[in-house]
C-alpha cells in the first residue's frame, strides 16, 4: 500500500426529522484483487481489499456492505439514511490486513 | 487510397503486423488469465447466502442501474434500487450482486435496515469481460427476488 487509505464522506451536517439523506463515501485503497500477477516475478500479488463497510447512526448499524475483489479501486459507496435525532454518524472500513479506518461527523436534526 | 495511408504513416503491411501482434498478445493474456466464473458458480455463491429459498422474478421490483456498454471494465458504475416502503414491517434486508464472467462471481452485498429510508445504493465494480450481472434481493418477509442484466465490456478490468 503506497499511502494510508484516506476516507472521504459527503453527508449532510443538518437535516429535518424524517428526511432521507443521501450519503456518499469513498476511501483511497488499491483493492488488490489477488488475481493480478507481478510482471517481474510472475507470482500472484496477494489479495488486500476493504472487505466490509459499515455506517453507524448513534452507535447502531443502519447500513453495511460486504465488498469482494470485484469492487473497483478507491471503493465508492453511496446510500441513504433516515434522519431521526441529532447525533453522530460513524463510517467504518475494514481492511483485509485487520486495519480499521474510521470517519465520524455530527448530524444536527431539527 | 494507398497514398493516403502512406501519408498517415500507416502502410497495409504495417497495419497487419501491428494488429496481428496485438491479437496474439491478447489471446495469450486470455489463455494465461484466471478461470472465469459461470452461472453455476453464481448459483453456488447465491445458495451460500440465501440457503434453499426460491427466488421469484424480480424484474418489476429490482431496478439495476448499469451501463449497456462499459468502455473500461476497471470501473463500471453499479446502482440498485428496490421498491420497498422500508418500514420496520416491510423492508429489504439484503441485496446481493453477482457477475457470471469474472474470476469470482461475488461482487457486493448491501445490507439495509428500516433506517436506510430507501433501498437504494451504488458503487463501482470491475468486470473482466462482457457478462451478466445478477441481483438478488432478500426481503424482511423472507421473499427473495432476482433479476439480471447484461453489460458489454470493451476493455476488461482484471489487470494483467
Amino acid at each position: 500500500m503506497a499511502k494510508k487509505p484516506k476516507p472521504r464522506v459527503k453527508a449532510p451536517k443538518s437535516a429535518s426529522a424524517g428526511e432521507v439523506m443521501e450519503i456518499k463515501t469513498l476511501i483511497s485503497h488499491e483493492m488488490e484483487s489477488g488475481q493480478r500477477k507481478d510482471r517481474a516475478t510472475g507470482e500472484l500479488i496477494p489479495r488486500q481489499i476493504i472487505n466490509k463497510f459499515e455506517c453507524k447512526y448513534n452507535g447502531e448499524i443502519v447500513f453495511s456492505v460486504d465488498l469482494h475483489p470485484a469492487i473497483s479501486a478507491n471503493p465508492y459507496v453511496a446510500f441513504y439514511v433516515t434522519a431521526e435525532e441529532s447525533g453522530e454518524l460513524e463510517f467504518i472500513w475494514h481492511d483485509d490486513n485487520g486495519e480499521i479506518y474510521t470517519h465520524s461527523q455530527e448530524l444536527a436534526v431539527t | 487510397m494507398s497514398k493516403q495511408m502512406t501519408a498517415a504513416g500507416i502502410t497495409r503491411r504495417h497495419f497487419i503486423v501491428t494488429v496481428g501482434a496485438g491479437s496474439a498478445a491478447a489471446a495469450a493474456l486470455i489463455a494465461a488469465g484466471p478461470a472465469k466464473a459461470d452461472l453455476a458458480m453464481v448459483e453456488e455463491s447465491l445458495s451460500k447466502l440465501i440457503g434453499d429459498a426460491t427466488a421469484e422474478d424480480g424484474a418489476e421490483i429490482i431496478r439495476l442501474d448499469l451501463p449497456q456498454i462499459a468502455e473500461n471494465g476497471n470501473t463500471v458504475p453499479l446502482g440498485v434500487s428496490i421498491d420497498s416502503p422500508m418500514t420496520p414491517d416491510s423492508y429489504v434486508r439484503h441485496l446481493h450482486v453477482f457477475a457470471d464472467g469474472n474470476p469470482r462471481p461475488d461482487v457486493v452485498s448491501f445490507h439495509f435496515s428500516p433506517k436506510s429510508g430507501l433501498a437504494e445504493a451504488s458503487t463501482r465494480m470491475r468486470l473482466a469481460q462482457t457478462q451478466n450481472i445478477v441481483a438478488v434481493a432478500e426481503m424482511s418477509d423472507g421473499k427473495v427476488y432476482r433479476t439480471q442484466a447484461e453489460v458489454k465490456v470493451t476493455i476488461g478490468g482484471c489487470g494483467g
